[in-house]
């Protein structure tokens, strides 16, 4: 157990700039969630506090110890890859020994924590076959088998459910969330999706090319997303962004359509500015007055239904409301934010403002 | 699944196989089968009538002291073309898949040899080790040492199993080479979290990965050893000095081509066939167990 300080830790690959200086201090027992699109740098981060990638510039150090230039194999990491990276010619049980019989422990200590970890990932039956006789969800268990058995200072995963059906994917999400639970140990995931973002994470870390754009709780980059990009990445469907002003008072924000919506506290020095409104479809409700919109399209989804409405200057809003649909295509409807439901963002920078 | 073709002609499929079966036919099964006819036969001098005489043939040849020597030589030959001609491609196979500059061209040149005719190779290794016009040749006399493969027959035998392992090494590298990548380079990654070092990656992970493909080669250099390596002694040293590079098959061109002796040529083709489909066998039977196909 250990904490993992990464320190104004920048990457490059010749002129291109991958990583552009990235601080974050993970507690000892945190569950650390690296979040992002695909190709924003995640991946080469993680492999960085793993050692499989060189650090351009910064420093990285687990329990205290800065690692920069220690082989993998010295920084008691476990790592499990996106395509489980299993040892093919070798037993379930030999893949998870594999690393024991290196760093020497005795044989009937190795034998001891294999039946272990076998036994929590209910592996037991599988100990002789090998990775070729394993469907999807049994070989990323056996990876994780793999990390556990080391005992390792910190977990390391990258994008490990990303290979499975999206029925398996919510049911291991779910025995990771309950595994480090019980182990307690130090983990570091990286994922571009979301909802196991929101689900696993002590604090996520949501990376936008190669810049951290907010560290925080899955609720606080919910509820108060520290940009305009991670307003419209958390949440589904995603939040609507508007164009609006400031009205010369500070008191409300007019929008587009001639909305004018209030504040819920002046804001007298922001007078007149022009910002991006972020409202989010859970958000929105049916009422006397506000939004007016021409209903285009109506998902059903069951729990909760989805309108694509759009607004009479032609932008699209979306309205997520619970329940069975009780509005038709091309119907007309009346939507108002709810209070304390406006999110604001500098239009220049799409920074929040506070 | 399992996809049945049909044809609507009834010829179609035989007319297909038809090429393939010919060339076998002509090139394999015709000289074999000749080879078996003569080899229980005695032909006169002028090979115009032939005599049946069971297997005194094979009893000539086998109780010739000078065909154990050859037999001796043939195995020295063909472990050490085979040891080395896979030793070296895995070396340099392993290097070339590593990072490194100008991977593109070093593997292009590696693959060149492969393209050059036995008897042009043989004649590009004379130039070298020649003792008087040789580079290298010389180069070895002048440093003091005697060399001269002409008249030594160990450094016959050694510079025979150099050039033969060589051409065989462009062959081997390709094949390796392809082995190496197609293990993926997470699989290395996570052995080394696991703590393994190079050495240790490579002989647990990496060689085992590769055994497919080494057994393969292992078939293929051994019947290149025995078979293929003709034209490079034939070219180099007519398997002299004495008989110091007369290998089993050098020797079945020696006795029949040269010393005209049909018979006892025959007989010998047709035990050096039985020995590499015996090698072959003994391989598929005992190494092949040891493979692992992923
Ligand atoms: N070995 C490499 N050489 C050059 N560029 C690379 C290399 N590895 C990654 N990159 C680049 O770095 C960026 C981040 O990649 P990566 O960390 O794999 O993203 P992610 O895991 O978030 O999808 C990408 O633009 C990618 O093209
Ligand atoms: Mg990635």
């Amino acid at each position: 157990m250990a904490t993992v300080e990464i320190r104004n830790v920048r990457k490059s690959y010749g002129p291109v700039e991958a990583i552009k200086g990235i601080d974050i201090a993970i507690r000892d027992g945190e569950f650390l969630v690296l979040l992002g699109p695909s190709g924003c740098g995640k991946s080469t981060l993680l492999r960085m506090v793993a050692g499989l990638e060189g650090i351009t510039g910064g420093e990285i150090a687990i329990g205290g110890r800065v690692v920069n230039h220690l082989d993998p194999k010295d920084r008691d990491i476990a790592m499990v890859f996106q395509n489980y990276a299993l040892y093919p010619h070798m037993t379930v049980f030999d893949n998870m020994a594999y690393g024991l019989k290196i760093r020497g422990i005795p044989k009937a200590e190795i034998r001891t924590r294999v039946d272990k970890a076998a036994e929590i990932l209910e592996l037991g039956r599988f100990l002789d076959r090998r990775p070729s006789q394993l469907s999807g969800g049994q070989r990323q268990r056996v990876a994780m088998g793999r990390a556990i058995v080391r005992e390792p200072a910190a977990f390391l995963f990258d994008e490990p459910l990303s290979n499975l059906d999206a029925k398996l994917r919510t049911q291991m999400r779910v025995e990771i969330k309950r595994l480090q639970d019980r182990l307690g140990i130090t983990s570091l995931y990286v994922t571009h999706d979301q909802v196991e973002a929101m689900t696993l994470a002590d604090r996520i870390l949501v990376m936008n090319h190669g810049v951290a754009e907010q560290i925080g709780t899955p609720l606080e980059v919910y509820q108060r997303p520290a940009s305009l990009f991670v307003a419209g990445f958390i949440g589904s469907p995603p939040m609507n962004v508007l164009d609006g002003r400031i009205d010369d008072r500070g008191e409300a924000v007019l929008v587009p359509g001639g909305q004018r919506l209030a504040l819920p506290q002046p804001r007298p020095t922001d007078a007149g500015r022009a910002v991006k409104l972020g409202i989010r479809p859970e958000h929105l409700a049916v009422a006397a007055a506000g939004f007016s919109i021409e209903i285009e399209l109506v998902e059903a989804l069951g729990a909760d239904t989805v309108v694509y409405g759009r607004l009479p200057d032609g932008e699209t809003l979306l309205v997520r409301m619970a329940g069975i649909p009780t509005v038709r295509e091309r119907d007309r409807l009346t939507v108002a934010p709810q209070d304390g439901a406006l999110h604001l963002f500098d239009a220049a920078t799409g920074r929040r403002m506070e | 699944m399992q996809r049945r073709v049909t044809f609507d002609n009834r010829l179609l499929p035989y007319l297909l196989l038809a090429p393939q079966v010919a060339v076998t036919l002509v090139f394999f099964i015709w000289p074999a089968a000749q080879a078996i006819w003569q080899s229980v036969h005695l032909q006169d001098a002028f090979g115009i009538r032939s005599e049946f005489v069971w297997f005194e043939n094979f009893t000539h040849v086998l109780s010739d002291p000078n065909y154990l020597d050859t037999l001796k030589v043939t195995v020295v030959f063909s472990v050490a073309v085979t040891v080395l001609a896979m030793g070296v491609a895995l070396l340099l196979a392993v290097l070339a898949d590593s990072k490194i500059k100008g991977a593109r061209a070093y593997k292009t040149l590696l693959i060149w040899p492969y393209a050059l005719a036995p008897a042009v190779a043989a004649v590009l290794w004379m130039f070298i080790f020649n003792p008087d016009i040789g580079s290298f040749g010389r180069a070895l006399r002048a440093l003091g040492y005697d060399w001269d493969y002409r008249l030594n027959g160990g450094q016959a035998l050694a510079m025979v199993i150099m050039a033969a392992s060589w051409k065989q090494v462009s062959y081997n590298f390709i094949f390796f080479l392809a082995g190496l990548q197609a293990i993926p380079r997470s699989v290395m990654e996570a052995a080394s979290i696991d703590g393994a070092g190079p050495v240790r990656r490579f002989l647990t992970i990496t060689f085992p990965l590769l055994s497919p493909t080494t057994f393969f080669l292992l078939v293929v250099d051994m019947v290149y050893a025995f078979f293929e390596t003709f034209g490079t002694i034939h070219a180099l040293t007519q398997g002299g000095p004495g008989k110091a590079t007369e290998t089993l098959i050098f020797r079945v061109y020696q006795d029949g081509v040269v010393n005209n002796d049909l018979g006892g040529s025959s007989a010998q083709s047709v035990i050096l066939m039985v020995i590499v489909i015996a090698l072959t066998a003994v391989q598929f039977r005992f190494v092949e167990r040891k493979v692992h196909y992923a």
